[in-house]
């Protein structure tokens, strides 16, 4: 049977990894290849990788850290941050990526996503999503989570599916960073109106938040972050937790 | 040597550094020469089935590689590359594919009611052979699968996985092997399937 994801997300600045609570107060963490590496060992069955730096410099890093772990880690991997245009799929996939994720580029420019489906194949794009409820609306937010725009996010992920993307990726602005569990009742909600792959993204703390998130949603995966970095509980201890809870997972 | 087959399908990044990884000499080519001289193939494929087809086709490779295989050649085919070792697809359109295996590629959807395609991420396998590419690998192991369109098979079959129903994860005649998974995603799992292809001899 299809396993249940584990995903630890790797946040790229300056070829360093770093996480950010509510998407400020960056902290290092770790060289981000040791940490694939790392990963890929204790039973990670993807990973995500986010470039947050802006500048040219920065992209170039980017890069060569990414071909560093992609020749040394053969698991999915996923990248994210700064894809704009179809030149950016070309850039990230050749320095060893295997999907793309698109956010902001893709409300800039819809057409990023059939295009790129298009040229690459479904299973190469991700629409990433930030989203938060706004009076009774879950609202697609753009640029890191830091402009509410006017998409209805459920309206958003149906777009996407139906242009092309492979899997969404649904991170909850209102419960990224804040360690009290996934948002379940956005989760669901998207989950009742596609039929791709959808990974729950903001708000991991603990093992109980990935066993519920599993046993009450239709998600695919659960992407986490600080709680992998800080080794506040590794991802074998996780697996085998959510194996005994009866969750299929790749132990 | 290992020919990577060069057809402008997919990205090669991962399979070569796979290769590398458990110390195969390959490389990667359409230069029917190489192609002749390898000792095995290799067919990568991402995207959809016609335009690779049609790829091969106009290079000419298809009829080399149906030659490759019918000496004796071994070759591994890799996701839409497996898709291709058939009859034909039934991907937008009815497309001939190889022929190598007797079977037709059809689309997941009209089959698994009700699930997310695409069949994406780990799923364990189910042997139907002694398949000599999963020495080392135990029945129940999980591969990465990405694919919406499937091949069902008349002869061959050698491992499945579960997906609403049983998906075709590998098959094998003769020399010619495939594999609907991406064992160069499959972690040390897939690794190890590579290394059994550069060891197999016959």
């Amino acid at each position: 049977m299809l396993a249940k994801r584990i995903i630890p997300c790797l946040d790229v600045r300056n070829g360093r990894v770093v996480k950010g609570t509510k998407f400020t107060n960056l902290a290092d963490v770790d060289d981000p290849v040791k940490l694939a590496q790392f990963y890929s060992e204790c039973g990670a069955d993807e990973l995500v990788f986010y470039d947050i730096t802006a500048s040219a410099e920065g992209r170039k890093i980017f890069c060569d850290v990414l071909k560093e772990a992609a020749s040394n880690v053969f698991i999915p991997l996923t990248v994210g941050g700064g894809i704009n245009t179809l030149d950016d799929f070309e850039r990230v996939l050749n320095s060893g990526a295997d999907k793309v994720s698109v956010n902001s580029g893709a409300i800039a420019d819809p057409s990023i996503i059939s295009n790129a489906a298009k040229k690459y194949g479904n299973q190469c794009v991700v629409l990433s999503m930030d989203v938060s409820l706004i009076d009774g609306k879950y609202k697609v937010f753009s640029k890191g989570g830091r402009i509410e725009t006017d998409i209805d996010a459920i309206e958003w992920a149906k777009f996407g599916e139906d242009n092309g993307a492979g899997e969404i990726v649904v991170n909850s602005i209102d419960t990224d960073g804040v360690k009290k569990g996934f948002d379940i009742n956005l989760l669901n909600a998207i989950c009742a109106n596609v039929n791709i792959p959808v990974i729950a993204s903001g708000g991991a703390g603990s093992i109980q938040h990935f066993i519920d998130l599993f046993k009450t949603t239709n998600v695919d995966a659960g992407l986490g972050a600080s709680v992998f970095h800080f080794n506040e509980f590794s991802i074998k201890t996780l697996k085998n937790k959510l194996k005994e809870s009866g969750i299929e997972v790749r132990v | 040597m290992i020919a990577v087959i060069d057809y402008g399908v997919g990205n090669l990044f991962s399979l070569t550094h796979s290769l590398k990884k458990i110390g195969a000499d390959s490389v990667v080519t359409n230069d029917k020469e190489i192609i002749k001289k390898a000792d095995k193939l290799i067919l990568p494929g991402v995207g959809a089935f016609g335009d690779a087809a049609e790829k091969l086709k106009k290079d000419g490779l298809d009829k080399l590689i149906i030659e490759q295989c019918n000496d004796g050649k071994p070759l591994l085919g890799i996701c839409l590359g497996m898709q291709l070792l058939f009859d034909k697809s039934f991907e937008y359109g009815e497309h001939k594919g190889l022929g190598l295996i007797s079977g037709e590629v059809l689309p997941l959807k009209d089959y698994v009611n009700g699930l997310k395609i695409p069949h994406m991420g780990w799923n364990s396998l189910k042997f139907y052979d002694d398949n000599p590419l999963f020495n080392g690998t135990a029945e129940g192991q999980y591969v990465y699968f990405v694919h919406s369109f499937f091949a069902k098979c008349n002869e061959g079959l050698s491992a499945t996985c579960d997906y609403g129903i049983e998906v075709t994860a590998a098959v094998r005649k003769n020399n010619v092997f495939g594999m609907q998974f991406h064992p160069e995603k499959s972690g040390e799992v897939g690794l190890n399937i590579l290394k059994q292809f550069e060891l197999y001899n016959g």
